[in-house]
């Protein structure tokens, strides 16, 4: 372990007056998973935005393995975030294209990374296929004949071919049935493990939390109210708002 | 002290207290464990002794570094140095605790689907043991609790509150971590199994494991601890 592959200091996101993210330092480490809990509107969204390029910080740093983001001229931080950075949206359809097939979504990341070879690439997007646990037999089928967990799992083959270091999910199991939900965590799980890969995921649900992060920052009003490793968390929540969060959760 | 067993501690604990801030229910304030200390040297058990609510699964998940200790050390050996558990970072807590302190709560806390045999092979995936070990190492644990085959290939959930302990202590000792901290491991069990998984454990003490636990089954006490450490706590409560 030589360093954190991610640095975020003193992030400022303003909208006119409001700060939606008001000051959040985090550090990420190879093979490291971070979740960041808060309810809708504590900035959680808009600081997972901030780190992918997608929103302009109004102050602070992003420095990926040693180049701060914020200071590249545009073209180069968005190639950077392209070749390195992998996004999980929400809603899968904003992830995929889905008047291709399932084997040029995840392809077509690898044809822009500079791969040729109609065979060899044909063969790498049925390997995917096979990771995400999705039949070889819907290679060709377009995303928009599939379920909501199989267009999540494609979404996932597609970000993660290409080998990022760092991948940012937002809200990944979100949109998705329960039962569908526990075998979305278990493939994650996996992947992240088999692949050492550094996460940062952004969730309200404190379950999806305790199974997929090692640490843990709550976010309140733009701030870190309270971090920790994720069991010290959510099993000894020290700040009144994680107390809060943790004691509103339906017990089944 | 004598000479020898000082330089076999492997766990130990000075002046530790933990108070818990209820900010849902007005503030108030409670002190759990106010200075304790012990020691564990490699093949003792130190069983914590005390009525319900006098801290004593308190103690332990501060051991584990659960629960976060308000002040005290929490002296670990690990890697050849003591390292304090309440000055660690997040990593070295996680590296930690998949080499160097195992866990077995009192219930099995797992992803839905996974199938036992990899819940118990887990721990050893995480330290880098190849798959095929791995597996091989967890089905020989299972075999010597006792969880019928037809079982491994099932998720958990679904089991028995006996059948879930043994699959909890096979994940808690499939790494065999040199300190052990052990809340009720046979709570569940009925008198054969219990007998099994007592074994067990008296085996990884002989072999040198320093163990802390909670054994509210006198037959377990009387078998595993070679010392008993009272906790009582005085549960002083203040409004904030």
């Amino acid at each position: 372990m030589s360093g954190p592959i991610l640095e975020v200091r003193d992030l400022e996101k303003r909208y006119g007056a409001r700060r939606a993210v008001a000051g959040v330092s985090l550090d990420v480490w190879p093979g490291e998973v971070l979740g960041i809990v808060g309810e809708s509107g504590s900035g959680k969204t808009t600081l997972l935005s901030a780190i992918a390029g997608r929103v302009a910080p109004s102050a602070g740093s992003v420095t990926y393995d040693g180049r701060d983001l914020t200071e590249l001229a545009d073209v180069d931080r968005s190639r950077l975030i392209g070749d390195k950075i992998g996004f999980v949206h929400q809603n899968p359809r904003d992830g995929l294209r889905l008047n291709v097939s399932a084997g040029g979504n995840v392809a077509e990341k690898l044809m822009a990374a500079g791969a040729r070879n109609y065979g060899a690439l044909r063969e790498t997007a049925c390997r995917w296929l096979d990771r995400v646990e999705i039949g070889r037999d819907r290679v060709d089928d377009h995303p928009s004949k599939f379920s909501g967990g199989m267009q999540q799992r494609l979404q996932i083959a597609r970000v993660l071919a290409t080998q990022p270091q760092l991948v940012l999910m937002d809200e990944p199991t979100g949109g998705l049935d329960v039962s569908v939900q526990a075998k979305l965590l278990d493939l994650l799980r996996g992947l992240v493990d088999e692949l050492g890969l550094a996460v940062v995921v952004v969730t309200h649900d404190l379950g999806v939390a305790r199974l997929l992060a090692h640490r843990l920052l709550v976010m309140k009003d733009g701030l870190v109210v309270e971090h920790g490793l994720t069991d010290q968390v959510l099993d000894d929540p020290a700040h009144a708002y994680t107390q809060l969060l943790v004691s509103s959760v339906l017990q089944v | 002290m004598n000479q020898s067993r000082k330089e076999n501690l492997l766990l130990q604990v000075s002046d530790l207290s933990k108070r818990f801030t209820l900010h849902e229910q007005g503030g108030v304030v409670l002190s759990v464990l106010d200075d304790v200390s012990l020691s564990v040297a490699a093949g003792e058990c130190v069983a914590l002794d005390g009525p319900s609510g006098a801290g004593k699964s308190t103690l332990l998940r501060c051991l584990y570094a659960n629960y976060r200790a308000d002040k005290g050390r929490i002296l670990v050996q690990h890697g050849g140095e003591m390292i304090d558990l309440l000055h660690a970072d997040a990593r070295a807590l996680l590296d930690i605790r998949r080499r160097t302190l195992g866990y077995v709560s009192q219930f099995l806390r797992v992803i839905p689907r996974v199938p036992t045999l990899d819940v118990v092979a887990m721990p050893l995936l995480s330290l880098g043991v190849d798959r095929e070990e791995a597996r091989d190492r967890a089905a020989d644990l299972l075999r010597r609790v006792a969880l019928p085959e037809p079982l491994w290939k099932l998720a958990p959930a679904t089991f028995s509150g006996g059948e879930q302990q043994r699959v909890n202590i096979a994940r808690g000792l499939v790494v065999g971590h040199p300190i052990l901290l052990l809340d009720e491991p046979t709570a569940s069990l009925d008198a054969d199994n219990r007998a099994r998984v007592l074994e067990l454990i008296t085996e990884r003490r002989d072999a040198g494991a320093a163990i802390v636990g909670i054994f509210h089954d006198e037959a377990a006490r009387s078998a595993l601890a070679t010392t008993i450490h009272p906790v009582r706590s005085r549960q002083e409560v203040a409004a904030a």
